[in-house]
């Protein structure tokens, strides 16, 4: 079942309802099942795509609209920067589907059935900001995705429209692989890991020329936004987090998969709209690998918005009712010291140390002496990478100490712990022992 | 280069993608520069205003065999 949802995204048909019975929109349109939208589909559903230009400045910003590759940085302010370095010369445009977070599946499912959409938006941003060039950037793996992409673009050509060129390229599956910065690197013939800023990707990026890389949700949603408006946006979600959000839903739900939720609804509402949960859950992991904990009496009136929690990437892992958090938090550190880019040496070092420590407190091995090395570590460490990779993984391990207090004392103490040979969410991927970068 | 050097509000900066935890800049600037577990060095995040601990500082930068030292009057990344 989790292999499942990791290789392909679900094509169950309980994708579609959005929350609270109220309509998709990036997800709207023919059903799951039908496979990618065709190019006359949804020419007749969306109507033609106006084109980019200055004016979108403006729209965009009083449409409110955020990242959603999980930094949630504004929009506008992003795509007015590109424009200003871009002047005088051509910049590029990355649409951002390579999803290094395992237990998302929201870019590879929205691309993969909503192809045209992603294409409008990335055509829109180019002619916006000044670019000559879009490359849609993906991970390997998500072959179905690139798929519907080569299909798309065909399509659009024998149609016999004459747009900005669109090219795909490829990587490896690495957890930060996406990062703007390694995505400039990775498109200049290097390796897929991040760089040390200055300079920023959107003053110098792709072959020097200043490169926008903006998460293929974000850009769908322009799409959307440059057809009907700010105000239309504006009517979902919050005053201070606007519009539909695509989230990932995986663990003890009935009907694990992407939803368009709402911003600002809340989790209740949002795991009653997968089914709800098979059992009362231990506990729930928002905002993937990066995320952090939540106890499950901590749950009521949490809404969904990057002010309250960090939704980050919109992934929602729910444990089952008898999951240790802590083992899960365990494998995770695991893999995400393993996902290093092997750059910086407290990244290197300390998060295989804290996951080491972590491995062994799963394994209920450690002691208080363990305990206070950890809170040292995760002091230590965080924010001394390159990129923010080692304070990710440090946000979640230490939001599982905090959030799972009787488990921690069980595993310290030395009592047996029913959880741990019972995991909820799936699996972190198996890494091979030496893993390409490309 | 100096030029930076003089400027009112330095600070170091390090990247910790050059920096091979050799640890020179620790031993002469020790007011400033501390050693984790793992022997790379923790930069302090603010400002440098002391005119005497600026020197040992511009030392450090100098001596470091990676580069992967600066002192920079650009403002902090978040």
């Amino acid at each position: 079942m989790s292999a499942v949802l990791l290789q392909d995204p679900p094509t169950l048909d309980a994708l579609l309802p959005a929350t609270d019975g109220a309509a998709a929109r990036l997800l709207a349109g023919t059903p799951f099942a039908a496979g990618a939208e065709q190019f006359d589909e949804h020419r007749e559903r969306l109507g033609r795509r106006p084109r980019g230009g200055e004016w979108m400045f403006d729209v965009l910003e009083r449409s409110g609209l955020r990242g959603r590759g999980g930094a949630w940085f504004s929009t506008s302010r992003k795509w007015r920067g590109a424009a200003r370095a871009a002047a005088g010369h051509g910049a590029v445009v990355v649409v951002n589907a390579s999803e290094g977070e395992p237990l998302s599946a929201k870019d590879k499912t929205l691309v993969e059935h909503r192809p045209h959409l992603v294409i409008d938006g990335a055509l829109l941003a180019a002619e916006t900001v000044g670019a000559d060039e879009v490359v849609i950037y993906l991970s390997r793996p998500s072959r179905a995705a690139t798929r519907a992409l080569y299909q798309a673009l065909r399509a659009r050509r024998r149609a016999g429209l004459r747009d900005i060129p669109v090219r795909l390229m490829h990587t490896a599956h690495r957890y930060v692989a996406g990062e703007s910065s390694a995505v400039v690197r990775r498109a200049n013939g290097g390796p897929a890991k991040p760089g040390f800023a200055p300079p920023h990707p959107l003053e110098s990026g792709i072959g020097g020329r200043p490169t926008l890389v903006q998460n293929a949700e974000t850009i769908a949603h322009a799409a959307l936004i440059a057809r009907y408006g700010d105000s239309w946006f504006r009517e979902r979600g919050t005053d201070e987090a606007p519009g539909t959000a695509l989230v990932t839903l995986c663990g003890n739900v009935r009907y694990p998969g992407v939803y368009e939720i709402d911003l600002g609804a809340t989790l209740e509402a949002v795991l009653a709209g997968a089914g709800g949960t098979l059992s009362p859950p231990a506990g729930l992991l928002v905002g993937g690998y990066f995320g952090s904990w939540l106890a499950a009496d901590n749950l009521a009136g949490i809404r969904l918005t990057p002010g309250a929690v960090t939704c980050g990437c919109g992934v929602i892992g729910v444990l089952g009712a008898d999951a240790c958090g802590l083992t899960e938090a365990a494998s995770i550190a695991a893999y995400l010291a393993n996902e290093s880019a092997g750059q910086c040496g407290p990244c290197v070092y300390g998060l295989r140390a804290i996951a080491e420590t972590m491995t062994r407190l799963a394994a209920s091995d450690a002691d208080q002496g363990d305990l206070v090395r950890l809170q040292r570590w995760t002091a230590m460490v965080a924010g001394r990478g390159a990129c923010h990779h080692p304070d990710g993984a440090i946000n979640n391990a230490v939001s599982a100490l905090d959030a799972f207090p009787h488990d921690l004392l069980r595993h310290v103490t030395g009592q047996p712990c029913a959880g741990r040979h019972r995991p909820s969410l799936p699996p972190p991927p198996k890494q091979p022992w030496r893993a390409s970068w490309r | 280069m100096s030029e930076r050097v003089r400027d009112p509000a330095p600070r170091l900066r390090i990247n910790p993608i050059l920096c091979d935890g050799v640890g020179y800049c620790a031993e002469i600037a020790p007011e400033l520069i501390s050693l984790d577990d793992w022997g790379y060095p923790i930069v302090p995040r603010g400002v440098i205003i002391d005119a005497a601990v600026l020197r040992h500082a511009a030392k450090a930068v100098a001596i470091c065999p990676r580069s992967a030292l600066a002192l920079s009057t650009e403002p902090e990344r978040t």
